[in-house]
């Protein structure tokens, strides 16, 4: 075995992978990095392969061609030392229903040869992050879908792995819930320098992420900080209320070139940069200016600028490749 | 600007936090997986107490329904009186049912998701495996041993020689029923199927075992089935060792190869052969399974 890298710089490194199943072919040739200590996010429909390319990374199903590595392990032929270094939360609980939370943690504390000194003390570290230690008696059945959840990730970071996988990790949790896990997930990048990988089909979470890449049929569309994609779309909506829209329309078209309509009951336009071109709108327009308001492209902008379709028709879409296992 | 959530920032004034150094696989951590999977079967089985209870409801009711209502006809078996005779048989069948059953939480484990947590840990399938076969050798013994206790109440002779054989042999016998059930239940994907499968396994191997009749004089087709069935193995010696509290030792049936009597120790070593083979069969069939 290779000595042990503590913090390698790239959690991990995907090249060329593949995934063929008999008549789907659900991952077709993807490469992409993931900085130790980042938040990752893979955003794309359902069936785009997501669940598929976590999986492989897991060590949980094997690639038909490429490589990957995790933590500085190869996913194949270095199977157990992957499986040291992550943690995992899957879409559906893995939880033992009829033991208490804190005999759930034990036993993967056990089973993953946390050292016997340290376990007693890192279990009841985790259940404080997630708020469940007072809860630590009751036997899991009793528990919400969301303090499953929550449990599970604790359970993940029992033997304190260096990335951790999320699986769709707010799926069918109310929102209150869902920000409480985004805390825990940001609380674990900043106070534990934990790689955090996670699917995700809401575009909204995926702005949580520092990075991300867009899966749509198998093939990453794009890559990068959402900031920068949405900046890559270009334009940002500009929406401003005058005294006189009708002027003011003719001055954005006269004095700054610019093509506006109304809508919603404003003027509306896009240009590159909306928060640089305010300070020109009230130098420029000869009325009046109540209100501007500045929106980025959402990632949905992002995902049509690169698929030409919306996530949710790309979901929707017929033949796609659905095989999560 | 603000689309990313402000970060929280460093808080110094926590705890250190500690991070376990995992080791890599050795043949402690193996035998630690091995344990704890043992423990979870052991704590699941105690909480479980209608399990208990309807394991041992059915061995009650052979024994004082059947074995009373059976010896009006047949005063006496092999010197004992009938219901000595069949508390070995009974034993047999209460073992049968609870190392199946036991065995059958592999296939709850994966209905349940839980198998995944097992499947994805670093450590060898084969573990896993091991820790549910003795996982199931525990409860069976347990319940076997109950059982002697009700056996006693109902009039079958004991001693201490006895029950300590009989321990001995349970915990042979408990590995290999439980192994079998294993190598069952690593080829079936629900529980349904499991339970089905289980019926179509149990009644045959039971009624094929001499646990309710001595296994000679047999038409040659039933012959060479009851030579074949493992619980056979079984019945023999734990017959054995009660005819023996009774000083009948010598009267007890023994199973035959030919003119061959397969001596006690044979029939353990026979018991455990089936034990090993059922577990590779398990093994392979669970290491080849995705998680």
């Amino acid at each position: 075995m290779p000595p042990e890298t503590a913090e390698p710089r790239r959690a991990i490194v995907v090249r060329g992978l593949e995934k063929r199943y008999a008549d789907v072919h659900a991952v077709r040739g993807i490469d992409f990095e993931v900085r130790a200590g980042e938040v990752f996010g893979f955003l794309g429909p359902n069936g785009a392969g997501k669940s598929t390319t976590i999986s492989i990374l897991c060590t949980l199903a094997s690639p038909t061609a490429g490589s990957a590595t995790v933590a500085g392990h190869d996913v194949v032929r270095e199977r157990d030392d992957v499986r040291r270094n992550i943690g995992l939360v899957f879409q559906e609980t893995t939880l033992d229903d009829y033991l208490t939370a804190h005999r759930n943690l034990v036993f993967h504390g056990e089973l993953y040869g946390v050292p016997k000194a340290v376990l007693g003390e890192r279990i009841e570290q985790v259940m404080t992050m997630v708020g469940l230690w007072d809860r630590r008696d009751s036997v899991v059945a009793t528990f919400s879908g969301g303090m499953k959840r929550r449990l599970e990730i604790a359970r993940g970071l029992v033997h304190a792995p260096n990335v951790l996988f999320l699986d769709e990790p707010t799926i069918g949790l109310d929102p209150q819930t869902r920000s409480s896990i985004w805390a825990y997930i940001r609380e674990l990048r900043a106070r534990h320098q934990i790689t955090v990988f996670l699917t995700t089909h809401y575009m909204d979470e995926a702005e949580n992420c520092d990075r991300i890449a867009i899966i749509d049929a198998g093939r990453i569309v794009a890559e990068g900080a959402p900031e920068s994609l949405k900046a890559a779309v270009g334009k940002d909506r500009v929406q401003v209320r005058t005294a006189d829209d009708d002027v003011a329309i003719v001055a954005l078209k006269e004095k700054l070139g610019v093509d506006a309509r109304v809508h919603d009951g404003a003027i509306t336009f896009a240009v590159a940069s909306g928060e640089e071109f305010v300070p020109r709108l009230f130098a420029e327009l000869p009325i009046a200016i109540r209100s501007v308001s500045v929106a980025r492209p959402s990632l949905d902008d992002v995902f049509l600028s690169f698929t030409g379709t919306t996530m949710r028709d790309a979901a929707a879409r017929p033949g796609e490749a659905r095989a999560r296992r | 600007m603000s689309a990313v959530a402000p970060r929280e920032p460093r808080d110094s004034s926590r705890p250190v936090v500690v991070v376990p150094r995992v080791p890599s696989a050795s043949l402690a951590s193996d035998l630690r997986a091995i344990k704890v999977v043992w423990h979870r079967e052991l704590l699941r089985f105690v909480k479980d107490r209608p399990r208990l209870i309807a394991g041992l409801a059915q061995p009650v009711l052979y024994l004082f329904v059947m074995g009373t209502g059976l010896s009006a006809m047949v005063p006496s078996t092999s010197g004992v009186p009938f219901r000595t005779f069949l508390f070995p048989g009974v034993l047999c069948m209460a073992i049968l049912f609870s190392c199946f059953f036991s065995a059958g939480s592999l296939v709850w484990d994966r209905e349940l998701g839980f198998m995944r947590e097992m499947m994805v840990a670093p450590v060898r399938r084969g573990a896993i495996l091991l820790g549910k076969c003795l996982g199931g050798t525990t409860v069976g013994t347990i319940q076997g041993m109950i059982l002697m206790v009700i056996g006693a109440i109902g009039g079958v002779p004991m001693s201490l020689e006895l029950v300590v054989t009989i321990f001995l042999e349970l915990l042979v016998i408990c590995f290999a029923i439980t192994a079998f059930g294993l190598a069952l239940a690593a080829h079936v994907r629900s529980i349904q199927a499991f339970m089905a499968l289980m019926q179509m396994v149990l009644l045959p191997m039971f009624f094929a075992s001499g646990a309710l009749y001595p296994l000679s004089g047999l038409p040659a087709w039933l012959e060479v089935l009851t030579r074949l069935d493992p619980l056979s193995y079984a019945v023999a010696p734990l017959r054995h060792a009660v005819l023996g509290a009774s000083g009948k030792a010598a009267l007890a049936p023994m199973v035959t190869w030919g003119s061959f009597v397969v001596p006690i120790w044979l029939d353990l070593v026979v018991i455990a052969a089936y034990a090993l083979v059922a577990l590779a069969v398990a093994r392979r069939r669970f290491a080849r399974e995705d998680a």
